[in-house]
């Protein structure tokens, strides 16, 4: 099992995530990621695009890992990486489907997802974690090694592997169609 | 004429794009303390409570708040009796720009095109706009805006007959759909009335107040208080987590407007509310 809960109560994520892990995760559940993460925003997920509907291999295996929304800031000298925050997760809807059916397993953003995208977390067993946006400082201080393995030319927005320890998130929509935004919304509307 | 050389102008945004990005305003600091001590939501205070952290931390080891270190939108107040000297306001400002987000590790967001989309590498230009004003100082006041929260920002042209009532829903219609994607608790900046342009215009503008303090105008002011308090009766909450703290501030600045119009123009801002000013 990747998904396992620590005395604290939080659940403990390590990718390459199975089908039983993402059943295990629940719509508001905090979670630390640890392992890998991959990073991918607008430019990356338009490039994929071709190569998903022409069968072509994407720059890594998507089976089973986690796609973080984020283009960090530069890292200053004797820095890992600057800050490292997520942006927002609407945007790669069009791309997201896709690639969950290719067996990615999780995705790390912020912001409502589209219905497209929530059912076909049910379809294919996927998990959207929120991280909180807007703490890029704190958050990079779970990032211990970084590597650009593709697409270079898009600075920013370059596909990263990240190697994270602990890195805090939430789980938003999880695979059984639940919502921490809609839960939290009817929970705290008065 | 006092003269000013661009040089000097350069310099001051460098400044600014620099500390706007490391050091949030103590008016931000207290916002968070303030909402800390009504939130109910337990993942919405944990959420408010990383926020400090990350307050203190962009601080003292200078990592950016944010890692989107946004589009550079610079207000100047040039006085009359000011002459600038050495070259082009605009090119001094975007030079001060360039050589913040430069030597300052600051992410560049800008793309040249926006059919094209190719990096300007810099994160010029900026955004500029100029008042002349009476005197002889130049006041800057430059502000880093946030790529997610400005895709939630909106337009409406309402009818007279709509009213105050009308632009109070407006308000609220924004916040609700701006949700969790904007990274709430958000400051709203609400330009009522002008044109078409200077209704946003002023939606800018107004995200300049300090967060907390009571607008100029005893009726507008309690209009934006009334506003507020429905905003964060919406649920949304801290990240969109659940909570009661959806905004910190609806900033309202009116200006007159025609007898068939009631523009208004809402500008949505996240938590990582980063600006600052000077004056030379």
């Amino acid at each position: 099992m990747s998904v396992t809960t620590a005395a604290d109560g939080i659940k403990e994520v390590v990718p390459p995530l199975s089908d039983a892990d993402v059943e295990a995760l629940k719509a508001g559940d905090r979670v630390r990621i640890s392992g890998v993460l991959y990073t991918g925003r607008d430019a990356a997920h338009a490039r994929f695009l071709p190569l998903i509907e022409n069968d072509k291999p994407l720059p890594f295996d998507v089976k089973g890992q986690i796609i973080y929304y984020t283009g960090p800031s530069p890292a200053r000298p004797g820095m890992v990486i600057g800050s490292v925050g997520p942006t927002t997760g609407s945007r790669m809807d069009k791309y997201a489907p896709g690639l969950l059916a290719l067996g990615l397993k999780g995705m790390m953003g912020k912001g409502s997802r589209s219905r497209e995208v929530r059912e076909a977390l049910q379809k294919y067993k996927g998990i959207y974690f929120g991280a909180v946006g807007g703490a890029g400082a704190v958050l990079s201080q779970f990032v211990k090694k970084v590597e650009i393995i593709a697409y270079e030319d898009l600075g920013t927005e370059a596909i990263r592997r990240l190697e994270v320890e602990g890195f805090p998130a939430i789980v938003v929509n999880d695979c059984h169609g639940g919502d921490l935004y809609e839960d939290g919304m009817k929970q705290y509307a008065r | 004429m006092r003269e000013i050389h661009v040089s000097a102008i350069s310099d001051a945004v460098k400044k600014l794009c620099m500390e706007a990005n490391y050091d949030l305003e103590p008016d931000m600091l207290r916002a968070f303390d303030r909402a800390l001590t009504s939130e109910r939501s337990p993942a919405g205070r944990q959420v408010l409570e990383m926020l400090k952290d990350n307050a203190q931390l962009a601080r003292t080891r200078l990592i950016p708040y944010c890692q989107d270190t946004g589009f550079v939108v610079c207000f100047v107040e040039l006085g009359q009796d000011a002459h600038i000297t050495g070259g082009l306001l605009d090119d001094a400002i975007n030079e001060g720009v360039r050589q913040g987000y430069t030597e300052g590790y600051l992410r560049a967001s800008i793309v040249k095109s926006p059919f094209d989309r190719k990096n300007t590498g810099d994160n010029t230009p900026a955004v500029i706009h100029v008042d002349v004003v009476p005197g002889p100082q130049v006041k800057i006041m430059v502000m880093a805006k946030g790529g997610g929260c400005e895709n939630r920002s909106k337009y409406k042209m309402l009818t007279p007959a709509d009213g105050l009532e009308g632009v109070k829903d407006w308000i609220i219609e924004c916040v609700k759909t701006a949700g969790p994607d904007a990274c709430p608790p958000l400051i709203v900046g609400a330009g009522v009335g002008g044109t078409f342009e200077k209704a946003a215009i002023l939606s800018k503008k107004a995200l300049f107040r300090e967060i907390g303090s009571p607008n100029p105008d005893p009726a507008i002011d309690a209009i934006e208080k009334e506003v507020l308090e429905r905003a964060n009766r919406l649920g949304i909450g801290p990240q969109g987590y659940g909570g009661d703290t959806t905004a910190f501030a609806i900033h309202i600045v009116t200006y007159p407007c025609h007898i068939t119009s009631l523009p208004v123009a809402v500008t949505i801002e996240c938590h990582a509310h980063r600006h600052k000013e000077v004056t030379l």
